[in-house]
């Protein structure tokens, strides 16, 4: 019988042990992880911020499934592993062994690194605990300032502002996201956060919290001088916790390099989610993924792999779908770096919500449509099939052009009529994105 | 809250929509879906729809009122009304 240990308990963790024991029945499965907390929905908690949804609801199984799943879950922190062993260790000594071993120990958020940073009603936002602590500083406060970009920084200025705060957001750019987003993707989020009642600050780069007895009460920003507040929210980005891979001699770059399998550089050692960094096939260079769809379907691969089934797997473009500034966002395949890239950026690493491989493709073709009510089409063209798209508001529009890079879709003869006909163009792609969805359907 | 759902509707859009779920369902889309619940939270009859949605299974329920709350809260746009698998409608 093998053991597993499966170190991490976010969503790579869960979806690797429900593949370990569909492929292996029999098997031992032991998940450490420091979170006390039932497998819980970590997007999710931009729901529970804005008070869509109670607590409660995060849990993502029922008892009775978990029942099935039949996992000893322990809940303490691995502090080392042993490869020689093959133990890995617990805070307080503990030795757990594994013939296979899964690291999915996810990413941290960055700390601000600014004057002040240490004073009480700084804070960032990972897991639950953070996302309590925030709600409970939130009854008691009237003013809030978020600072950074990606998905986050939005999560934490909405859940504030639905909360009752006021919320100023401060870009120390022209606009936000400029790294994935172009100028009129940025513009529409930035005007539903307005339409909301947050203030959205451009060139406004945070100098220093400062604080009396230790809290906070207010920050100072350049050209906009003191902004009183009692809570400070930063989202500059996440690292992958690399720290146990690390100290064991794991190859590390960013993240722990895997490879298509989600191998590590040690036998029997597999990584997945946000702490591994996949080799681009094409270019060679290491990519970070950390999104929740990729985790799931990641931890999947690698539960596969580690039973000895082998997953065929072949990397399905990393897509993610979110609601920013009151408008759903689908962001699908590679987009290409963002028009503002160079811009002064409110993130200084990659933001949790946010793939590497968007930025794969320089110099495609790209198609726009749509510039009202919130509505909006970017497509972005490969030499046969759509490799990228940005599209937001139109659900219709999103499922088809996701569709249509998802499945790589050749495009045949409309490539060459798909040049300089914008909107047109882009209505074209609509309508193959739906012919080839009504095809999923009659042969589902 | 089914009644206030119903009452929102306009008739038009209820006729429309009744004759396009004779032969549809929610249909889920399992990549899209991060599993946060709000469809069950707030589906009136305590329709388990993420367990679906997470699986990208079909919300075939009896229980099933094809209210559309699910369907208009998904933050993900992850759930719309489809023909039935197999039905071809």
């Amino acid at each position: 019988m093998k053991r597993y240990v499966i170190v991490g308990g976010g969503i790579a963790g869960l979806s690797a042990a429900e593949a370990l024991r569909e492929h292996d029945p029999g098997g031992e499965i032991t998940l450490v992880g420091a979170e006390p907390h039932p497998f819980y929905s970590r997007p999710g908690l931009a729901y529970l911020l804005a008070g869509a949804i109670p607590e409660r609801q995060l849990a993502i199984r029922e008892p009775g499934e978990l029942r099935d799943l039949a996992l000893e879950r322990i809940f303490a922190e691995a502090v080392r592993i042993d490869l020689g062993a093959r133990d890995v260790i617990l805070a307080g000594g503990r030795r757990v062994r594994w013939d296979r071993l899964l690291l999915c120990t996810g990413s941290a958020a960055v700390a601000p690194d600014l004057p002040g940073a240490d004073l009480d009603g700084v804070v960032t936002l990972d897991g639950l605990d953070d996302a309590r602590a925030i709600l409970a500083r939130a009854r008691r406060t009237r003013e809030a300032v978020v600072v950074g970009g990606g998905p986050t920084a939005i999560e934490l200025a909405e859940g504030l502002r639905a909360r009752g705060l006021r919320v100023h957001y401060l870009l120390r750019g022209g606009r936000y996201w400029s790294a994935i987003l172009d100028p009129v993707e940025s513009h529409i989020i930035e005007d539903g956060l307005r339409a909301a009642g947050i203030a959205v600050h451009p060139h406004a780069r945070v100098e220093r919290a400062v604080g009396a007895d230790g809290r906070l009460t207010a920050v100072e920003v350049a050209g906009l001088g003191r902004l009183p507040c009692d809570l400070l929210a930063v989202a500059v980005g996440v690292r992958p916790r690399v720290e146990l891979a690390r100290a064991a001699g794991l190859a590390v770059e960013r993240g722990v390099v895997v490879d298509g399998e989600l191998r590590t550089s040690a036998p029997d050692v597999f990584a997945a989610g946000d702490v591994a960094e996949a080799r681009d096939p094409e270019t060679g260079a290491g990519r970070l993924d950390v999104l929740w769809s990729s985790a799931r379907e990641q931890g999947r691969v690698a539960g596969m792999a580690m039973a000895g089934a082998a997953p065929e797997w072949r990397r399905r473009p990393s897509l993610n779908v979110t609601r920013l500034g009151g408008v759903t966002i689908a962001i699908a395949g590679s987009v290409g770096p963002g028009a503002g890239a160079g811009d002064e950026d409110d993130l200084i690493t990659i933001a949790r919500g946010d793939s590497e491989w968007w930025r794969a493709v320089a110099g495609a073709e790209t198609l726009h449509a749509g510039r009202e009510r919130a509505t909006r089409v970017r497509a972005v063209l490969g030499a046969r099939a759509v490799v990228g798209a940005v599209v937001l508001g139109d659900a219709a529009a999103s499922r088809a052009l996701v569709r249509l890079v998802r499945d790589r879709v050749d495009l045949g003869a409309l490539r060459p009529a798909l040049e300089r006909r914008g909107a047109d163009a882009v209505q074209r792609l609509i309508e193959l994105g739906d012919r080839a969805g009504g095809a999923d359907a009659r042969g589902a | 809250m089914a009644r206030r759902a119903l009452e929102r509707a306009d008739p038009d859009e209820l006729l429309g929509r009744y004759r396009l779920l004779a032969g549809a369902c929610v249909a889920p889309e399992a990549e899209r879906c991060v599993q946060c619940g709000i469809c069950a939270y707030n589906c009136p009859l305590g329709v388990d729809v993420r367990a679906y949605a997470r699986r990208g299974w079909p919300v075939l329920e009896r229980r099933c009122l094809s209210c559309g709350e699910c369907v208009r809260r998904c933050p993900r746009d992850a759930l719309r009304f489809a023909p039935l698998p197999g039905g071809g409608a």
